[in-house]
């Protein structure tokens, strides 16, 4: 390993830019099997609510062109039962360990978020843009003054360094990204996934039970890119990169379009061993181009 | 359970009825750790989600397990491209829960359609001590009667139009072994309206019975939480998910939509 690799994100310190997304690798236990969770830049762990949720009925999962649907609805055990279980084995894994957390009110996010200050969780990311639960997540995260409001929130409840991460549904996402930058976020992520749906021509019904979910994999790879393009472009708050991410050559393309750390999802279902395939990669291309840390490529690229 | 990604030779493949493929793969890794009732997630070329395939006979000496597959859509097809000689791409063994066998002396192994395959497995474990009541649309669709023959178990083939074995469903075949048998446990895969009259006819008759699920899945390992399905766990419902939680499950935790 390089320390070529290494960023500093809003302010912890990450030995290589690679986050597994929230929502496709649980609390890491399942990965384990392949690697050592070590090898990674941090973990972005299952989205976590106040208190436990079942999450929506199934079918959760729908395949598409080059990506997938899923509608799975924040399923997860609760935030006492994360900090409790979850966290101490998580923090012996020698990697930065990312809290991600919605709310269905304003309440119940400053509620996690106070709970979380006093643990030792390197960084709260803050899911304002779920697809998949009516009451709560997106509702925030499609206006300027939603996604202020839950920022100022969790902001004035933790010192934790604080990630929001935020919804391609939306007209402008710049302007989205301007508002949390000015009620105090140390970063924000994108894209969550993009709303879709597939109907059973057969039965006419649509495949997901939720009749509709959210859409990853390589399909959004073009518009994450051209979205973190535009929210670097508008932001000096730091910028973490994701949807549709599945090689290295991916990797660096979203670094050029602004991201100074990304994220995988989707393609860890394709091929679970994918980050250590990119990480390979990223170390090799660094290599290769004479770079003396992979963060000098950050938002280089050269716009016509 | 320990599982791994890997990429396997395939030995031998063949085609057992329209469309549905048996392939031999030499793994040994896998085979050592197999059981019967779990699955194995396979890579095809060009699709985002793995297909999870069922196990269907683990051979623990030659290092060999066999896949049998039907094509159900774009996905299937391509798998169904491989050839002998070729590699398959593997996460496996998964499933966290598979058959329980070992409290057992006797049981009635129940399969039906694309579900039967990974009854093999089970019935390899009883053998002569075992009854395995299949079931399929059509003598077209009949599929491994000789292999569960070959274990010793007594077999009872049953189509849905009678041009095999006896007309009916495998329901009705369970009703009638059971007034002479009383076996120790019923297991079953098949559709969820088979496996649903099997739970309530082994409950009528108060033999323990484990059934295994299906459902649309992604990571196949536990992590992404897309393979739902309702359960009862301790008084309260559960979406236990079908690749870690199962994909076998005791008849009393399921819950089956109306």
């Amino acid at each position: 390993m390089t320390e070529k690799l290494a960023v500093r994100f809003a302010g912890v310190d990450f030995k290589n830019p690679l986050i597994p997304a929230s929502g496709a690798f649980g609390y890491g236990r399942e990965f384990e099997h392949f690697y050592p969770l070590s090898a990674l830049g941090g973990i972005s762990v299952k989205g976590t609510t106040g208190t436990k949720r079942n999450g929506n009925l199934p079918p959760r999962v729908a395949e598409t062109s080059s990506g997938m649907l899923n509608s799975v609805g924040l399923q997860n055990p609760g935030i006492d039962h994360f900090i409790k279980i979850e966290l101490p084995n998580l923090k012996t894994k020698d990697t930065v360990i990312i809290a991600n957390i919605a709310g269905s009110t304003a309440d119940e996010y400053r509620e996690i978020a106070e709970k979380l200050d006093k643990t030792d969780v390197d960084m709260i990311e803050v899911n304002i843009s779920c697809p998949n639960v009516k009451a709560g997540g997106a509702a925030f995260g499609v206006t300027c003054d939603g996604a202020s409001q839950i920022t100022k929130i969790v902001r004035a409840a933790t010192k934790k360094p604080v990630m929001m991460k935020l919804s391609p549904n939306v007209t402008n996402i710049a302007e989205i990204a301007k508002a949390v930058e000015a009620e105090g976020a140390d970063a924000v992520s994108l894209i969550n996934t993009l709303l879709g749906m597939r109907i059973d021509i057969k039965t006419r019904r649509p495949i997901l039970h939720n009749n509709v979910g959210g859409l990853s994999g390589p399909a959004v790879f073009p518009v994450a890119v051209r979205m973190v393009w535009q929210v670097a472009n508008a932001v000096k708050i730091p910028v973490c990169g994701m949807g549709g991410i599945s090689t290295w050559q991916d990797a660096v393309e979203m670094m050029m379009a602004g991201a100074s750390t990304f994220q995988i999802g989707a393609a860890l279902f394709a091929d679970p061993m994918a980050p250590v395939k990119i990480i390979e990669g990223l170390e090799k291309y660094v290599q290769d181009n004479g770079l003396s840390n992979l963060q000098e490529i950050v938002g280089t690229v050269k716009p016509w | 359970m320990r599982y791994k990604q890997g990429n396997y030779l395939i030995l031998s493949k063949k085609t057992l009825a329209k469309e549905i493929y048996d392939l031999t793969i030499l793994c040994p890794e896998v085979a050592e750790a197999a059981k019967a009732g779990q699955f194995v997630n396979v890579k095809a070329d060009g699709f985002m989600l793995r297909r999870p395939i069922s196990i269907c006979s683990i051979d623990k000496a030659k290092g060999t397990i066999r896949i049998i597959f039907e094509v159900r859509g774009e996905g299937t097809k391509v798998m169904s491209q491989l050839s002998e000689g070729e590699m398959i791409d593997l996460v496996a063994p998964l499933g966290g829960r598979a058959f329980k066998l070992e409290q057992y002396d006797t049981a009635v192994i129940v399969g039906g359609g694309i579900g039967t395959p990974p009854m093999l497995a089970v019935a390899e474990k009883f053998g002569e001590k075992s009854t395995v009541i299949s079931g399929f649309r059509n003598a077209a669709a009949v599929i491994l009667q000789e292999d569960f023959s070959a274990t010793g178990a007594e077999t009872v083939l049953c189509t849905d139009d009678g041009s095999a074995g006896r007309k009916g469903f495998v329901t009705d075949a369970l009703k009638e072994v059971l007034q002479t048998k009383k076996p120790g446990v019923i297991y079953a895969c098949g559709p969820n309206i088979m496996l649903r009259r099997v739970i309530e006819i082994a409950n009528q008759n108060n033999i323990p019975c484990q059934v295994s699920l299906e459902e649309r899945m992604g990571c196949g390992v536990g992590a992404c939480l897309v393979c739902a399905c309702r359960t009862i766990r301790n008084g309260d419902e559960y979406y236990a998910h079908v690749c870690k939680d199962g994909p076998v499950f005791n008849a009393q935790e399921v819950i089956f939509d109306d």
